[in-house]
């Protein structure tokens, strides 16, 4: 009897409101033994999710388990009472969300919720459970251990809420832990930490883990077995060295097919930037943020980006370092305080209200969120056919025809014109996003994160069809993406941002290739590589460990990234701002280290 | 969070000058002015009319007269009444206390009253319990006042002879005479206040619901009802803050029916009486004074729910 879960032919239904139920969890079995961690992998919509908190004897409104037993230490969930189901859930089965951030209570200090749990179901008494708390807060690595439970959730970090949830998941000793894409909303450089945490915990308490993803990679570095699903199907099983180096499904086969290189291992032909041809847009020592007055917060400082004309320049850095803000101000929807924006040769205007339909026409963005960018009460002929009317002039059957060569273009049938974007999956609503920029005729298209929401094997295609329209229609793109994978098999120039500054640029061979900033070179060693006991070697190494002291800090004076920074040097780096200095034809790097000690 | 408060205070301090602009200058849009009210019969006396408005200083530009009046409340000087020549804060010093006390009696039991029904209505949404009290108290709102006040008085008061039809409490009731006269009054104007202020605690719980935090809870398994009290009321407080604050405003200014019918003696009726005789400064005095009462209650409304936000409280 050493399974802790053993779920046999799991059947569940979900129904959309007012519709019929129909099963999204197709007689799935599988079980998890003591110490053991199971992945779940699959794409949006496989089930994972839903047959992780089944386990838990939970479904999602609008959903219900239908059949099948699933057992937790050999009682079989189904058959509890709703009280004994609440100690099942507080006592045995502990759940790990993907959005710490929204998963804590903003109106309960952090401390409190840590331990509601075993104090609630009478396991500890409070302050046995705050010694608890305390020393998981220890054990998961989190500064200032014996305060940080009187937080508010807003008061810390993304990475280190994401650790005080595991220790809130913990802090019942539970059997079984869930842990459902718990590092997907993180940085990479987080990620690290947070993962290395995770597993440590689950290692020194041998509690037995379901780790639900749909990143391969991460899948490698923490799961003893996975279990592949596809439309509420296991499609394969098998220990993770066996999925991940000899996958037999044809499935499994097309997941790992659709992740992409590490960038540093990509080989991309060297060639010197003498060779570009004139920019399109140019945006000048650029300084920019929002508020004003006391409560104002530059992110940007003194950023100069060229897009060359039919080039792809891809913008990387964690969140929090102003990417999304230089799409804004490119765009004219957060005016610049200082430097200039120049769009195909004129000089664009701050403000987009007073930008000519020119300048509009040329320069379009694509934002990241096609479900918040598409207005969810209007067909898809009406999204496209407004920016038609409006930079065109066009009407009736004209405007038709042009929604459908669109649409045609983005690779989607016709007949979606006459469709709401609710009736579209995660992908095709991106294209129908991506064709409604493509509306205007623009020559350069901002790409503000358009591939971060989607799953793998989607993305791909969407980057493919940037590709295709690039060569196409002669555009130039600027491609903004914490992925960095993705950047790097798609774009000419890399722009490396950190702290509102640009700490390197140049062609993605140089900037992918020796000598690094230590920031680029940070970013790059953190991608996740399908090797089993990367995690390991990466977490111990000396640049890690220094990026994990600090966090993204704005600021004014010195380098940005010298409190996280191996190489710093004190006394310089953090009281003077190094300044862009020319490596090589093309390729620049803001650091006080000499060009030979620079990380290789 | 200090900043917030001051901020949203001196807002409050310019929606009330605001308010006071609007006032004086829809008093002195109206046909006719003081003297021509004063008059009454005799205004068509040129002369005499003139040299009224002289002695009230009516010949003075509306912007002075405006400061003139705006500076006078502030210092406490509501003006003197056309019709009983009295200062019109005498007047309204005992007719405060009567319009007061039934706002804070209805308060005292309504709030509680719909707070706790709204949280039972979201525990148990789509329950039987919740469709019942949706019905009753939707019915009750959908009844005018009147009807509700002359059936309530018709049943209690005239046929059972249980509670008292006249709330014009003299100083000498002792406190069960008080709750004898004040029954009817109160339960009418509740009824008014109570589906409200329920409908919207119940909708602001029940739209927490849908927060990642809150299937948090439910997977710590933590049983509904303290989900609801411990997760769920502290993030919904800031809209029934809002919806109560706007009640209570109601009690206080828009009691005029259930002041009629149980004949209350206070200020609806004072500022209808004004209207009836044409007495402007009373009627200023009035609209002022409601104003007041909707702006420092919205203001409290809108501090309590900076208060109870934790991160206003407790910034980065």
């Amino acid at each position: 009897m050493t399974d802790v879960l053993s779920i046999e032919d799991l059947w569940v239904e979900g129904r959309p409101p007012g519709g019929k139920y129909k099963p999204i969890v197709k007689g799935v079995s599988f079980n998890v033994k003591k110490g053991e961690v199971v992945a779940l992998i699959g794409e949006s919509g496989s089930g994972k999710s839903t047959i992780s908190l089944a386990s838990m004897g939970f479904a999602r409104p609008g959903c219900r388990i239908s059949a099948g037993t699933i057992k937790v230490n050999g009682e079989n969930v189904m058959d509890m009472t709703t009280k004994e189901r609440h100690k099942l859930r507080g006592e045995k089965v502990a759940y790990v969300a993907q959005s710490a951030a929204a998963s804590f209570n903003p109106a309960i200090k952090i401390g409190d919720q840590v331990i509601e749990a075993p104090v609630f179901h009478g396991l500890q008494t409070a302050s046995e459970a705050t010694e608890v708390a305390v020393d998981l807060y220890k054990k998961l690595d989190l500064p200032d251990a014996d305060r940080i439970g009187g937080r508010y959730p807003h008061q810390v970090s993304g990475g280190q809420l994401q650790r005080l949830m595991a220790a809130m998941a913990l802090s019942c000793g539970p059997d079984l832990l869930i842990l459902d894409e718990p590092t997907t909303a993180l940085d990479v450089t987080t990620q690290i930490e947070v993962l290395k945490a995770f597993k440590d915990i689950i290692r020194e308490q041998n509690t037995a883990a379901i780790y639900v993803t749909h990143d391969l990679a991460v899948v490698a570095q923490v799961a003893d077995r996975i279990l592949v699903l596809n439309g509420g199907e296991v499609q394969e099983l098998g220990d993770t060295d066996q999925i991940v180096h000899n996958p037999a499904h044809e499935y499994t086969k097309t997941l790992m097919n659709a992740v992409r290189p590490a960038p540093n291992q990509l080989e991309l032909d060297h060639k010197t930037g003498d060779d570009d041809p004139a920019p399109i847009l140019t945006a000048s020592n650029i300084t920019a943020g929002y508020g004003s007055g006391p409560s104002k917060k530059t992110i940007l400082r003194d950023v100069t980006v060229d897009v060359p004309e039919g080039s792809v320049v891809g913008v990387i850095g964690e969140s929090g370092c102003g990417k999304s803000t230089l799409a804004r101000v490119i765009a004219g929807l957060t005016p610049q305080w200082e430097g200039e924006v120049t769009i195909t040769g004129h000089k664009a205007n701050p403000r987009v209200e007073k930008r000519d339909k020119e300048t509009l026409r040329d320069c379009q963005i694509v934002f990241q969120m096609a479900d918040t960018a598409l207005n969810p009460r209007q067909r898809i002929s009406d999204l496209l056919g407004r920016p038609l009317q409006f930079y065109h002039g066009l009407k009736g059957k004209e405007k038709a025809d042009r929604v459908a060569e669109l649409l045609e273009l983005v690779e989607l049938p016709a007949a979606f014109a006459s469709r709401f974007p609710g009736e579209l999956s995660g992908g095709q609503k991106q294209r129908v996003n991506l064709a409604r920029s493509l509306a205007a005729n623009p020559k350069l298209v901002l790409c503000d994160e358009v591939t971060s929401a989607l799953d793998t094997v989607v993305a791909a295609s969407v980057i493919d069809l940037l590709q295709d329209l690039k060569e196409r229609l002669g555009l130039s793109y600027m491609f903004i993406s914490h992925d960095l994978s993705t950047v790097a098999s798609f774009a000419d120039h890399i722009v490396v941002l950190y702290a509102g500054r640009v700490v390197e640029k140049g062609l993605s061979s140089q900037v992918f290739q020796p000598p690094y900033h230590p920031y680029t070179q940070l970013l790059l060693n953190s991608v996740p590589e399908m090797r089993q006991g990367w995690l390991e070697e990466v977490a111990t190494t000396d640049e890690a460990k220094a990026a994990s002291a600090g966090s993204v800090e704005l600021r004014e004076v010195g380098c940005p990234f010298s409190n996280r920074c191996a190489k710093a040097i004190k006394g310089v780096c953090e009281t003077k701002t190094p300044p862009l200095r020319k490596i090589e034809t093309g390729h620049e790097i803001a650091c006080h280290l000499e060009t030979d000690v620079l990380p290789k | 969070m200090l900043q917030l408060i001051v901020n949203r205070c001196l807002q409050g301090l310019l929606t009330l000058v605001l308010a006071s602009i609007i006032i004086f200058a829809a008093t002195e849009i109206l046909p006719g002015d003081v003297a021509e009210a004063i008059l009454g019969q005799n205004r068509n006396d040129a002369a005499a009319l003139e040299a009224l408005r002289e002695e009230l200083g009516l010949n003075r530009p509306a912007i002075v007269r405006y400061f003139d009046w705006f500076f006078g409340i502030l210092q406490g000087d509501l003006g003197v009444s056309l019709s009983t020549d009295r200062p019109i804060a005498d007047m309204m010093s005992g007719r405060i206390w009567n319009t007061a006390r039934l706002a804070i009696m209805t308060a005292c039991v309504a709030i509680p009253l719909a707070l706790i029904l709204g949280l039972i209505s979201a525990i148990r949404a789509g329950g039987v319990l919740d469709k019942s009290l949706a019905v009753t108290t939707l019915s009750l709102i959908a009844v005018p006042e009147f009807f509700i006040g002359l059936g309530l008085m018709t049943i209690f008061a005239v046929e059972l002879k249980w509670l008292g039809a006249n709330a014009n409490i003299r100083p000498y009731y002792d406190f069960g005479r008080i709750v004898h006269a004040m029954a009817l009054p109160v339960m009418t104007l509740g009824f008014a206040v109570l589906a409200h202020m329920l409908r919207m605690t119940r909708a602001s719980v029940i739209n927490i619901f849908t927060s990642p935090y809150i299937e948090m809870a439910v997977l710590k398994g933590i049983p509904k009802r303290r989900i609801v009290m411990r997760h769920a009321l502290p993030n919904a407080l800031s809209p029934i803050f809002a919806v109560i604050a706007l009640n209570l405003a109601y009690m206080v200014s828009g009691v005029i029916i259930v002041e009629t019918i149980f004949a209350v003696p206070g200020l609806s009726r004072l500022l209808i009486d004004g209207v009836a005789l044409r007495d402007i400064p009373l009627i200023q005095a009035c609209a002022m004074l409601f104003g007041a009462v909707y702006i420092v209650v919205n203001l409290l409304a809108d501090i309590f729910s900076i208060i109870f936000n934790p991160r206003l409280r407790f910034p980065k």
